[in-house]
């Protein structure tokens, strides 16, 4: 069956207590899943996730002036903590960010004085007594409602929004500036980095991911397209054009090729929960780096090393240029990206193990456990192993996401969504 | 800089010599790579980072439509039906002129995700 465009999944992410996990799609949609409330007497295995709400976010626009095609498609969903009984994300796509309101209603008036049931006013002069509405329980609704728009503050495709430590403001990032919201206003931002040459002849690197540290308000990073990640402190200047520490692995010239900073370009930057480490994906691995050590990353995982001799062939299908995520998990301890074949990476920091799995029905049933894939760079093929040339580039995994207190993971492949968990005795 | 050229031992570029190369040093498969690609594309820039790549980038999603061309064709042929594009939708150039029915319906997305109706796994 054919992949309907619009069903292909751009983000997924969990809220602040996992109990939420939503996913944005290419149509503009979002649906948002809720963890089952564990049965306490028979918790053999944790809550499933079941559709709890889904909504329209974008729709797709046309700016005449520009003569600019604004694709609906979600590019991040962020959560904000959760303050009352309503939950709010941020949802945005290229060019408009929007803050939603996801609240429920499990009550509703009943017996009003002048109406019917049905809304249908009753007749005057058939109301004989007062009558004041009760609350009566009903089958729960969950209604998502658009609460603020922020647009018209991007030139550019914005790649990245992050939520504060302080829950009042926002960073959102295109591919030359980064913006400072405040969430309860919309009529302006401050830009707090713009690296937009005078000259566009000159421009050498564009910002492929930004966000907060989780700790500290003032800091951020952002990467780039070069393969640098800046940190950036707010209280220095008011424009952070000039970065308080700049990461960048040294590189041996001598290795350089035609490749070398397309496969540098850093996809994904994610500081760990700690807010002492920041995680960094480009094309072939995954690097950890130790905020106070600007001159090499601490680890590096390689990925889907294999690919390094497959690179023409990745460049002319554009492969190359796919953009992948990762995510840590809730310790800090284990990190998790995407590859192709529908597989999926993890590497353990601490006992340096790592491994492959595969998301896809065929070869999983469910409530099974998921056996470890290998992938044979070259030589003879051991039994069980795929070659790399057999592995299929269209499916994809460009966005997991790890539950932040357990050991569940969500993991996105072209157009399904797969929820794993480790095994509860 | 010019010394890269002259480093390139084509005896190592060879596909066949891929798999010597690869125990040797991690950066040769890359080069053979490199190699395959110039060979397919001989006008293939040097760099491929440059200006133009970025540029390229960020005008993703540019169509065009000049509202100066409509308005000056549709009033030349206020009397005759105006031209619907051709075959190639995309090409908006010289007397094509294109109308709102030319550029491509966007329609919004009323069908409920799959997402939202399927079961989770």
């Amino acid at each position: 069956m054919a992949t309907l465009q619009s069903d292909i999944i751009s983000t997924v992410e969990f809220n602040h207590s996992g109990e939420l996990l939503a996913t944005g799609d290419k149509g503009g949609r979002v649906v948002i899943f809720q963890q089952e409330q564990e049965n306490k007497i028979q918790s053999h295995s944790r809550g499933e996730y079941n559709v709890y709400s889904t909504f329209q976010s974008h729709e797709p626009e046309f700016d005449y002036l520009k003569s600019l095609e604004i694709e609906e498609k979600i590019n991040k969903i962020r959560w904000l903590p959760q303050k009352n009984a309503a939950q709010f994300l941020l949802s945005t796509n290229d060019k408009t960010i929007k803050l939603w309101k996801i609240s429920e209603r499990d009550k509703r008036p009943e017996g009003y004085n002048l109406k019917e049931e049905d809304g249908r006013y009753r007749d005057p002069t058939t109301v004989t007594t007062l009558r004041v509405p009760v609350f009566r329980p009903m089958d729960l609704m969950v209604e998502a409602s658009p609460r603020r728009i922020f647009a018209n503050a991007h030139t550019y495709h914005i790649n990245s929004i992050s939520i504060n430590s302080d829950y009042e403001t926002y960073l959102s990032a295109d591919d030359l500036r980064i913006n400072l919201w405040h969430l309860e206003i919309t009529d302006r931002s401050f830009n707090i980095v713009d690296i937009k040459p005078a000259n566009m002849e000159e421009l050498t690197e564009v910002i492929t991911a930004a966000e907060f540290h989780p700790n500290s308000c003032n800091t951020f990073v952002y990467s780039s397209s070069k393969g640098t990640i800046r940190l950036c402190d707010m209280r220095a200047s008011a424009l952070c054009d000039r970065h308080s520490k700049l990461f960048e692995e040294p590189e041996d010239p001598s290795n350089r090729s035609f490749f070398s900073e397309i496969i540098s370009s850093i996809s994904d930057v994610k500081f760990s929960h700690s807010g002492r480490y920041m995680m960094t994906r480009d094309y072939l691995s995954v690097k950890i780096w130790d905020l106070n050590m600007e001159n090499r990353p601490v680890e590096t995982y390689q990925v889907h090393e294999y690919l390094r001799s497959k690179l023409c062939s990745l460049y002319e299908n554009d492969c190359i240029f796919d953009k992948f995520e990762c995510c840590w998990n809730g310790s800090d301890s284990v990190v998790m990206t995407g590859s192709y074949n529908n597989f999926f990476r993890m590497f353990d920091r601490n006992t340096k193990r790592d491994i492959t799995l595969e998301a896809s029905r065929e070869n999983n049933k469910p409530r099974t456990v998921l056996k470890p894939r290998k992938v044979c760079a070259s030589g003879k093929r051991k039994k069980d192993e795929i070659s790399v040339d057999s592995l299929d580039f269209n499916k994809k995994i460009l966005h997991t996401a790890w539950h932040p207190k357990e050991n569940i993971i969500a993991v996105a492949t072209t157009n399904n969504l797969y929820i794993f968990q480790d095994k509860v005795n | 800089m010019s010394q890269k050229q002259e480093d390139e031992n084509p005896a190592e570029e060879t596909g066949e010599e891929k798999q010597d190369t690869q125990e040797k040093e991690g950066m040769l498969p890359e080069r053979a790579e490199e190699a395959k690609l110039k060979a397919k594309y001989p006008s293939l820039g040097q760099k491929p980072g440059g200006s133009d790549f970025l540029m390229k980038r960020l005008q993703k999603g540019q169509k065009y439509f000049d509202s100066g061309d409509y308005n000056m064709a549709k009033a030349k042929m206020k009397n005759k039906q105006l031209p619907s594009a051709g075959p190639d939708k995309n090409l908006v150039t010289g007397d094509h002129i294109p109308t709102p029915q030319d550029l491509p319906q966007r329609k919004s997305s009323l069908v409920t995700s799959k997402l939202a109706g399927g079961q989770v796994e």
